[in-house]
């Protein structure tokens, strides 16, 4: 018998995967909070993150006997959770570009074209309910192929390499997407605030 | 602008996050904060790039509502786990 060490959440494996229901509560209590959280920025909509998590968890639940611990266990649930919430979001935009297809941002995505400083504005402008609407807005303007690594990245706080297990990519294209997400986000984040203090201080 | 300074601009740009991560080696960091000092809209991009990440780090993180809890715990079997409210 290999000794299954238990995970950095301090979930007990060996009770998980002999259908164990208290050890799957403390998987629920530990991970229902982010994996909802993964599913709302990334299909933009509370009813459908409530979807993603019972069916990421429902799945997680049946198939936890199967769990071969290669990975952490956390980051198998992001997985499950990542690839239902994108099932999701290709079901409400059937158009939207698939995770395998390459990139459909022209050549000069790359190039910033907002330089105001908005850097020192006051915070309650920067944090104002409609910057922050501004801001969800704008990670739903990302291609799939960017959200996933910018959500699990900057907002999820994975690391590079868990990220690219999640994803099944490799460290340097994780980076690169999380490089090119951000300059996007900045671009709108830029124009918003450019526009926001030219209205304000006219 | 001088056409040399536009070419390090773009060099540059592709390194921004790496160097804002704390990932890139001394010598680019060095480049970066050399051209920094004499480029201001390089100073821009960066400060406001660097911005962009902090505000969306820093961002409210919601909770789980506590009836999306309760329909999770029921499609689970788990009703009877359920934690009590927390106050």
């Amino acid at each position: 018998m290999t000794h299954s060490a238990p995970t950095d959440a301090g979930i007990d494996l060996d009770a998980l995967r002999a259908g164990d229901r208290v050890a799957f509560v403390r998987l629920v209590e530990t991970y229902a909070d982010p994996l909802y959280n993964l599913a709302l920025k990334l299909t933009g909509h509370p009813q459908d993150a409530e979807d993603v998590l019972q069916e990421t968890l429902v799945s997680a639940y049946r198939s936890i006997g199967g769990f071969q611990g290669r990975s952490q266990i956390g980051t198998w649930l992001y997985r499950i959770a990542t690839n239902v919430a994108l099932m999701h979001q290709r079901r409400r935009q059937p158009d939207s570009v698939s995770i395998d297809e390459p990139l459909a941002l022209g050549d000069g995505e790359m190039v910033p074209r907002q330089l105001f400083d908005w850097c020192c504005l006051p915070e309650p402008d920067l944090m104002s309910a409609e910057a922050r609407q501004m801001m969800e807005q704008a990670i739903q303007a990302l291609p799939e192929t960017l959200k996933t690594v910018f959500v699990l990245r900057d907002i999820e706080g994975l690391s590079t390499e868990e990220t690219g297990e999640v994803l099944g990519l490799s460290e340097s294209a994780v980076k690169s997407r999380l490089h090119r997400a951000r300059l996007f986000l900045r671009e709108r984040l830029s124009e918003y605030f450019a526009e926001w203090a030219g209205g304000n201080h006219d | 602008m001088t056409e040399h300074r536009h070419e390090s601009c773009h060099r540059l740009l592709g390194h921004l996050s790496e160097y804002l991560d704390g990932e890139a080696a001394e010598a680019l960091c060095a480049e970066i904060e050399r051209h920094m000092a004499e480029c201001e809209n390089c100073r821009v991009v960066i400060d406001t790039l660097a911005m962009t990440v902090k505000l969306y780090r820093e961002q409210e993180r919601p909770s789980l509502p506590r009836d999306a809890r309760q329909r999770l715990y029921a499609a689970l079997d788990l009703t009877e786990y359920l934690p009590p409210d927390s106050p």
